[in-house]
């Protein structure tokens, strides 16, 4: 039988093309599970799973912690806002005195790069990123990459473009990794100053022209400018970005095949995307949301699986 | 591992039809009442018993499949995970009269899980159990079949496997024994 071939999820570099079709494979059954009138299964009533967000989040956290609960798990939650991390506390320090509570899993965003796999070394539970400052968010690219298995089939051979502030996204990079290991054409779009210089050693396809991007993909992601993580100004103004890079319904129509639009949420709207795309039927962005549950009750699952009793 | 066969094709198919019956003389017109095969291996039952009560009955029989791997009381205890199976139930069992099948009935603990995973659907009026081979005196737990195709004894250590035209290319049930062990059959 097959298993994970890591014991924490830090970042999908990490993962094998096994490991991804095995966790999307696991959450197609979740997916049916959380649509059943009763929405919970008993797997991991004896385990306990710390949310620690360093950093504000609203869906990821919500998605999190049902994931959790409707395996039955035991759930605390944890942000740094009025914690003792405002008193000077090491994030290592912070994290074993949560699990000298007895947890097992911690399901971690920081605004740091790299802070999950750091805290994979220093500590005993499982970890599983929920975003790493700009460096990955596993668990949006797996949705990202099972909304399009669910949409279109199978990921194998589809070209994908990523719009928007590719410099600021760890849903980007996340993205990348896991659609070119399931076999996918990878291109990002965007503002030079929002494309970071080396991506094209990744193996994928730069454009800076949106029209030409969407002629040649199957899916388009869009992502949202993280004006939180810019402290100098990338582009004249949002209105400037919106005409050039945003995508309306007029664009999405003039296209020569119908294509399918995601975005990571939150989204801005009118900025990357205006409000009749993000609500056109070729738009997939509550689907994504409802499928992030499923794929993240997945993760847990088969990370938990690996835990010593 | 020596290999003996309890059951050949024949034999199965008689078994089949005669469960069928059995069936029909309680459910009557299957109005309210559905099968539901239990993953993996019970799926292959329940599609059997449908067609030979579809047979009988002249019409169509609901029928669906259920996965207890969530459900199952032995994960982390061993060594990998266990992978789960479709379920497909698409229809309501709110008071509808369930009649669960397996292939083997052995400790028992597959049907206790089932029957937690079933309830999570709704409330079924009545649940009964149908399992083709029935090891007996080998439950860890107080569950026993309603239907039975065929009891047999065995020891733990022996196994018992029900094989398909269609997965394993014949129909037949077969015991495994570790050679020098002594079986009582019925």
């Amino acid at each position: 039988m097959k298993q994970l071939s890591v014991d924490h999820l830090t970042g999908i570099i990490d993962l094998s093309r096994q490991d991804i079709e095995l966790i999307l494979d696991t959450a197609s059954r979740f997916k049916e599970v959380i649509n059943r009138p009763i929405k919970k299964v008993p797997s991991l009533r004896d385990i306990t799973i710390a949310n620690v967000f360093f950093e504000n989040s609203t869906r990821t956290r919500l998605s999190f912690e049902l994931a959790e609960k409707r395996l039955s798990a035991d759930v605390v939650n944890f942000s740094a806002a009025g914690s003792s991390v405002k008193k000077g506390e090491t994030l290592v320090d912070t994290v074993n005195n949560i699990l000298a509570m007895k947890v097992d899993m911690v399901v971690m965003r920081h605004p740091n790069p790299g802070a999950a796999k750091f805290l994979s070394q220093k500590i005993k539970a499982r970890v599983v990123n929920a975003g790493d400052g700009t460096h990955e968010h596993p668990t949006q690219a797996l949705l990202d990459a099972f909304s399009i298995r669910e949409k279109l089939g199978s990921v194998e051979g589809k070209k994908v473009v990523i719009v928007g502030d590719i410099l600021h996204s760890r849903v980007a990079l996340s993205n990348i990794y896991c659609l070119q290991k399931l076999g996918a054409e990878v291109m990002v779009c965007g503002p030079s100053t929002l494309i970071p210089k080396y991506i094209s050693e990744l193996g994928v396809q730069v454009s800076h022209n949106l029209r030409e991007a969407l002629e040649w993909c199957d899916v388009a992601n869009m992502l949202r400018i993280q004006l939180e993580r810019q402290d100098i100004k990338f582009f004249p103004s949002l209105r400037e970005y919106a005409a050039l890079f945003g995508l309306n319904k007029e664009l999405l129509d003039s296209l020569s095949k119908e294509i399918v639009v995601m975005h990571p949420g939150p989204i801005n709207r009118g900025v990357e995307i205006t409000s009749d795309v993000a609500d056109s039927k070729q738009s997939i962005i509550l689907d994504q949301v409802e499928n992030g549950v499923a794929v993240r009750m997945a993760v847990i699952y088969l990370l938990a699986a690996k835990i010593e009793r | 591992m020596e290999k003996q066969v309890i059951l050949n094709a024949t034999q199965l198919d008689l078994t089949l039809k005669r469960l069928a019956h059995e069936l029909v003389e309680t459910h009557h017109d299957f109005q309210n009442s559905v099968l539901i095969g239990l993953q993996p291996r019970g799926i292959h039952v329940a599609a059997r018993i449908k067609a030979q009560l579809e047979n009988i009955l002249g019409h169509s029989v609901q029928a669906g499949s259920l996965d207890i791997t969530f459900h199952r009381d032995d994960f982390r205890r061993r060594e990998t995970p266990l992978l789960p199976s479709v379920t497909n139930i698409d229809f309501s069992i709110e008071n509808k009269r369930i009649i669960l099948l397996d292939d083997v009935l052995f400790t028992g603990r597959t049907i206790r899980a089932g029957l937690d995973a079933l309830l999570t659907f709704g409330r079924p009026s009545q649940v009964q159990l149908l399992t083709l081979i029935d090891r007996r005196y080998s439950r860890d737990l107080p569950i026993q079949a309603d239907y039975v195709g065929k009891t047999v004894d065995t020891l733990a250590s022996e196994r018992v496997a029900v094989e398909w035209k269609e997965t394993e290319g014949a129909d037949c049930v077969l015991l495994f024994t570790k050679e020098g062990n002594e079986t009582a059959q019925r």
